[in-house]
C-alpha cells in the first residue's frame, strides 16, 4: 500500500536552499510549526517565504532563513505585533513583498490554475503595486477598465497543518475556518502536511467527515504525525493557542540575542523536548480555545 | 442630558451611525470599539445589518466580547451562516460590507497606513502589514476610529506606505474611482468628520462636548473644512450605554482611550 508517512526530518529533506515555500494557517492560527521548528534546525537558506504571518514568519526571519517574505501580515492577534518578525524587518533583515490579503489569496489561485495572472481590483491606488513590483492590465471589452494583473504565487513545497491525516495523503481540516489551506497546496509542486493524528485509512476511521477534507490526496507528497504539531498556535478543535508561551516568545525579542536565546531554550532539544519543556501533549490538548 | 459617560462610549456610539441605512450589508468593526459600534447599529435602528461573531460564523445576535466566563458564563453564540476567510473576501469583492478599521496614519485624501513608518525597504517601525486594507478601501464602505487623534495620526502629504487607497487624484487619473469605493466617516476623540467637503476633502461634522474646531485643526496635519451644519456630537442614549454594558460586561472599553477619560466636561 502506498505510505506517504515520513519523520520531520525526511520531509523537510524535501526543501532545498532558495526555494519557494508556502505556509498554510493565519496568523497564530494552525500554522505547522513543528515543520517549521525543523526548518529552523536544518541548514536550509534563502528561502522565499509566502504566508498569512505568525510566530512561523517571526522565527523563519528572526533565524536568518529568509530570502524574501511575501505576506499580507504579521501579527499574533491578542499580540498585534509580532516582536521577531518587527526586529527582522526594521533591520532589512530580507526582501519585504507585501501584498493585499486577497491579492495573496489571487495569486496563489492563479498559480493552482497554472495561469500567469488573475484580474482584480485589489491594490489600485496603493503603494503595494510599486513596491511588489506588479503591474496593471487594460480590460480588453468595452469597460476598458485598468485592473491589477495580480501574478501566479508558485510554491516549490506547502507545509500544512491538519487534524487528522491517513499514510496516503488523505486528511482532514476540523477548525471552523479552512483559511487559505486549500489554495498553498494547490499552487505548491509538493505539500508536505503535517497531522496532530494519524490513521491508517481515513475511509475506515473518519468517513462520516469527508467534507472536512480541504484538497485531494494527490497534492499531498508527505506526511508527518506532529502530535501538538501546531503548538503555540491554535488546532480547533484539539487545542488552543498558547499565550503565555506566545507572550515568552516575544519577550525573547527584547534581547539582542533573543532568536538565539529561545532556540536553545525550545528548539534545539528536538521536538519530543520542545513538548515536554511546554508541558507536555496532554496538557497542550487542553489549552482553550479563545473566545472573542 | 445623561453625563455620565466615557469618551470612549461616546465615540462607540457616534460611530454606530455609520451603519444607518446601509441595507443588508456585513458591519464589520474590527477591534472592540468598532464592534461595538456595529453591534448598537444592528440593536437599534439598523436590525437589516449582517454581522459576524469576530470569528468564522454569521450571527443574528451581536455577541458579547471576550471570554463567555465571568459575567458572560455559559453564554453560547447562535450562528446564521458561514463567515469564513474565504466568504469575507467574496463578500468584499461584492462590495456588500462596511468596515471600520483603526490605522495608524491617515492623510488628506483618506489613504490609510497600517504597514509602516519610516522607508518601505527598512522602516522606523514595521506595524502588520497592509492586511486587508487595499482590497476594503476600494470595493466597499470605509469608515475609521481614531482614539489618537493628533499629527501622528493625521498626517500632513501622504501617509508613509499607502496600504488603504484614497481620493488622491494624482493616483486616479480624471478621478475614475473604482465601483463601489466609499470612504464614509472618521470618529477620534475630538470630532467626527466625512469626506463632504470640496472635491471630497475631509470636513468636521460634529465636536465632542468641549473641543473647539480650532483644537481639532491644530491636533491635525493638513487643512479641515468645516460643515455649514457643524454641531455637537450627541451624547449616548440611555439604551446605547445599557446595551454597551450588556456586550462588554469585561470592560475592553476602558483600554480603548489612555486614561479612560470622561465623555463629557460636565461629567469631569
Amino acid at each position: 500500500m502506498m505510505n506517504k508517512v515520513n519523520t520531520t526530518t525526511e520531509a523537510i529533506g524535501l526543501i532545498k536552499d532558495g526555494m519557494t515555500i508556502g505556509v498554510g494557517g493565519w496568523g497564530p492560527r494552525r500554522k505547522p510549526m513543528a515543520l517549521v521548528r525543523e526548518i529552523l534546525r536544518s541548514s536550509l537558506k534563502d528561502l522565499t517565504v509566502v504566508t498569512y504571518g505568525g510566530p512561523d514568519a517571526g522565527l523563519l526571519c528572526a533565524a536568518g532563513k529568509v530570502k524574501e517574505l511575501i505576506y499580507g501580515f504579521v501579527s499574533l492577534d491578542a499580540i498585534p505585533l509580532e516582536a521577531h518578525w518587527r526586529k527582522a524587518r526594521e533591520a532589512g533583515g530580507f526582501k519585504a513583498v507585501e501584498l493585499d490579503e486577497g491579492m495573496l489569496h489571487w495569486g496563489l489561485r492563479a498559480a493552482g490554475m497554472r495561469l500567469p495572472f488573475l484580474p482584480t481590483r485589489c491594490g489600485l491606488g496603493t503603494d503595494v503595486l510599486k513596491h511588489a513590483n506588479i503591474k496593471t492590465i487594460e480590460s480588453p471589452y468595452d469597460d476598458r477598465e485598468t485592473l491589477v494583473a495580480m501574478p501566479a504565487l508558485r510554491l516549490d513545497v506547502a507545509l500544512i497543518h491538519v487534524t487528522r491525516a491517513d499514510r496516503l495523503g488523505n486528511t482532514q481540516t476540523l477548525g471552523a475556518d479552512p483559511f487559505f489551506d486549500d489554495l498553498f497546496a494547490r499552487a505548491a509542486d509538493a505539500t508536505i502536511v503535517s497531522c496532530d493524528e494519524l490513521v491508517d485509512r481515513m475511509d475506515q476511521a473518519y468517513s462520516a467527515d469527508a467534507d472536512k477534507n480541504l484538497f485531494e490526496r494527490s497534492l499531498v507528497k508527505s506526511v508527518v504525525h506532529t502530535p501538538c504539531g501546531a503548538h503555540p498556535t491554535i488546532s480547533a478543535p484539539n487545542y488552543g493557542w498558547d499565550m503565555s508561551h506566545l507572550k515568552e516568545y516575544s519577550g525573547f525579542a527584547e534581547h539582542d540575542d533573543g532568536y538565539k536565546q529561545y532556540y536553545q531554550a525550545y528548539i534545539d532539544g528536538g521536538e519530543a523536548a520542545y513538548l515536554e519543556k511546554n508541558g507536555g501533549v496532554e496538557k497542550i490538548n487542553k489549552l482553550a480555545l479563545p473566545a472573542f | 442630558m445623561n453625563t455620565n459617560f466615557s469618551l470612549a462610549e461616546l465615540m462607540i456610539c457616534a460611530a454606530s451611525e455609520v451603519w444607518r441605512h446601509n441595507g443588508e450589508v456585513l458591519a464589520n468593526g474590527i477591534g472592540p470599539g468598532p464592534r461595538l459600534a456595529a453591534s448598537i447599529a444592528k440593536l437599534t435602528h439598523s436590525p437589516e445589518l449582517m454581522m459576524t461573531d469576530s470569528e468564522a460564523r454569521l450571527i443574528e445576535e451581536p455577541v458579547p466580547l471576550g471570554p463567555k466566563s465571568g459575567p458572560l458564563a455559559g453564554y453560547t453564540p447562535k450562528y446564521s451562516g458561514n463567515a469564513d476567510f474565504s466568504r469575507i473576501f467574496d463578500i468584499v469583492w461584492r462590495g456588500q460590507r462596511h468596515v471600520m478599521i483603526g490605522p495608524t496614519q491617515v492623510d488628506q485624501y483618506g489613504q490609510t497606513n497600517l504597514s509602516c513608518v519610516g522607508s518601505y525597504e527598512k522602516p522606523k517601525t514595521a506595524i502588520l502589514g497592509v492586511r486587508g486594507l487595499p482590497g476594503n478601501s476600494i470595493n466597499h464602505k470605509n469608515s475609521f476610529f481614531m482614539p489618537n487623534h493628533s499629527k501622528r495620526s493625521f498626517v500632513s502629504g501622504e501617509v508613509d506606505m499607502v496600504s488603504g487607497a484614497g481620493y488622491n487624484p494624482k493616483r486616479w487619473p480624471n478621478e475614475h474611482y473604482p465601483i463601489g469605493m466609499e470612504l464614509n466617516t472618521i470618529i477620534t476623540n475630538l470630532c467626527v468628520m466625512n469626506f463632504g467637503g470640496e472635491n471630497r476633502a475631509i470636513q468636521v461634522i460634529s465636536l465632542h462636548p468641549g473641543v473647539t474646531f480650532d483644537q481639532v485643526q491644530s491636533e491635525t496635519g493638513f487643512n479641515l473644512a468645516k460643515s455649514t451644519e457643524i454641531c455637537e456630537t450627541p451624547a449616548p442614549t440611555k439604551e446605547q450605554l445599557e446595551i454597551i454594558q450588556y456586550l462588554d460586561p469585561h470592560q475592553f472599553r476602558n483600554s480603548i482611550i489612555k486614561g479612560n477619560p470622561p465623555g463629557s466636561a460636565k461629567s469631569a
